[in-house]
């Protein structure tokens, strides 16, 4: 049976070369960086390349990036590292309604440790208005949190906008931008932002390797307390493997742009274009515009988005419902509800998020199998048959 | 233990947050960044500091000049001798 793989924001295959490159750190230099013999120094030397590699894909400094288990962990620490390390100055935390369940999680946390959080609305494209975000700062407020990229809408924020209200206000920023590192070019220079946390395994890495930007000069306190390791930030051995595989996906993600892009957009605007001719009465979600480039997301009626993926699946196309982390739960998305879509609808939410391996011909195949999905689910809903006789 | 208080620098390493043994690895390195007489401040949230660090500049011949507390936190003074 053919095989359609557009679930790429929920994972992605993890490149040839960076396989390859990764292989002789398990064993042939399976040494521990912080060793002093040559076993050890030379691991801790390649070590701080890959560091080098992923702090060019973002336009970082070598020393402002620290290693961590995952986008989520990367998340952790910079929300909790952060209110933790300036609890003296304000013990208040802004952060959007839409953001991962690892910001969200975070934050919540916080809340239980006496600290105040607000959680900003987005209008009906998921987007955070400045002037909103301006008027919730205030003389307590000692983080806010933004994500770059919204993985079940696709939403890119205007970041270096909501950044530089911070900036004068002296507020700390950190924005998530595991949905948009390796998608779009990301430079934290011109966001402006103080921290930002990306994963390795949307770039092609494995999963189990993220890594968080953060401004040079800024305290954070660990998670994770241990010893030498990534400056005294983060403790435990690090893991090896998995870093050269960051780093090396990163530098290949670097040399994909603009073309990457590109391409994206002409198989996104494909099945756009394709969808909207061929199902009707449904809704597209995210901004028009501002989104990723192979991010296509819509809520389609009178259907249950998992009946919908299990019928895809048999037929072997695959796409989610939302986000990957939350889609078993069976609970109307926090991030649809955000954006003022009706509960009923918000179940018939579907994602396809494509990478530089989807073809044009996929489209056709991809679509000729959510017709059909479509009209047969709609066959046997009577929410559908009572829409079609009123 | 010396206190002092207001002391210039010439120097900052901010180790607040930071775990050990750090407080006994960046200084030795922000040193050598110095010339002979310039005076490195270390900033630490860590207690064991106090008693590692006059022991530090002892054993590598630099000179503790003394401590200063200031919210929460520790500013430890160095010398660089040579």
């Amino acid at each position: 049976m053919k095989s359609v793989y557009m679930d790429h924001a929920s994972a992605t295959p993890v490149r040839k070369q960076v396989i390859e490159a990764m292989l002789p750190y398990f064993d042939r230099h399976f040494g521990n960086p912080s060793t002093v013999y040559d076993m050890g120094s030379n691991v801790k030397g390649v070590l701080e390349e890959q560091r080098a590699k992923v702090a060019g894909l973002i336009g970082a400094r070598t020393e402002e990036i620290i290693f961590t288990s995952s986008g989520a962990e990367a998340n952790n620490l910079a929300i909790k590292g952060i209110a933790l390390a300036r609890q003296k100055k304000g013990k208040h935390i802004i952060i959007s309604a839409i953001e991962h369940h690892s910001v969200i999680n975070s934050a919540r946390f916080l809340e239980r440790m006496d600290f105040e959080v607000t959680f900003l609305p987005v209008d009906k494209y998921g987007l955070v208005a400045a002037e909103r975000l301006s008027k919730a700062i205030t003389p307590e407020t000692i983080l806010v949190s933004i994500m770059h990229a919204n993985n079940e809408i696709g939403t890119i924020q205007p970041i270096s906008e909501l950044s530089a209200i911070c900036r004068e206000k002296g507020v700390v920023f950190h924005t998530d931008a595991v949905a948009s590192v390796g998608n779009i070019p990301v430079d934290v220079s011109e966001l402006n932002v103080d921290l930002l946390s990306l994963s390795g395994a949307p770039l092609g890495a494995p999963k189990g390797v993220g890594a968080l930007y953060f401004r040079d000069n800024l305290r954070l306190m660990p998670l994770i307390h241990g010893g030498i390791q990534e400056n005294g930030r983060r403790g435990g051995t690090e893991n090896v493997p998995g870093i050269v595989g960051i780093g090396v996906a990163s530098k290949l993600a670097k040399n994909e742009f603009p073309e990457k892009v590109n391409h994206l957009q002409k198989v996104r605007d494909l099945l756009f274009s394709r969808i909207s001719k061929q199902i009707e009465h449904l809704k597209f979600t995210g901004h028009p515009e501002m989104r990723l480039p192979g991010h296509a997301s819509f809520c389609i009626e009178a259907i249950e988005g998992e009946a919908l993926i299990f019928m895809l699946t048999r037929e072997g196309v695959y796409a989610n419902t939302g986000s990957a982390c939350a889609s078993k739960v069976l609970k109307t998305s926090p991030v649809l509800m955000a954006i003022g879509i009706p509960s009923d609808l918000a179940q018939g939410s579907i994602v396809f998020t494509l990478n530089s391996c989807n073809r044009i011909d996929e489209v056709d195949y991809a679509l000729e199998k959510l017709c059909f999905a479509v009209e047969k689910l709609r066959s046997l809903s009577p929410l559908w048959r009572k829409q079609a006789t009123t | 233990m010396k206190f002092v208080k207001n002391h210039p620098s010439d120097a900052t390493v901010d180790l607040v947050c930071r775990t050990c043994p750090l407080h006994l690895l960046e200084p030795g390195e922000k040193l050598k960044c110095l010339k002979t007489g310039q005076i490195l401040e270390v900033l630490t949230d860590y207690d064991g500091a106090l008693e590692d660090i006059p022991s530090w500049c002892k054993k590598y011949g630099q000179k503790f000049i003394g401590v200063e507390e200031d919210d929460g936190c520790y500013k430890l003074y160095i010398k660089k001798i040579e």
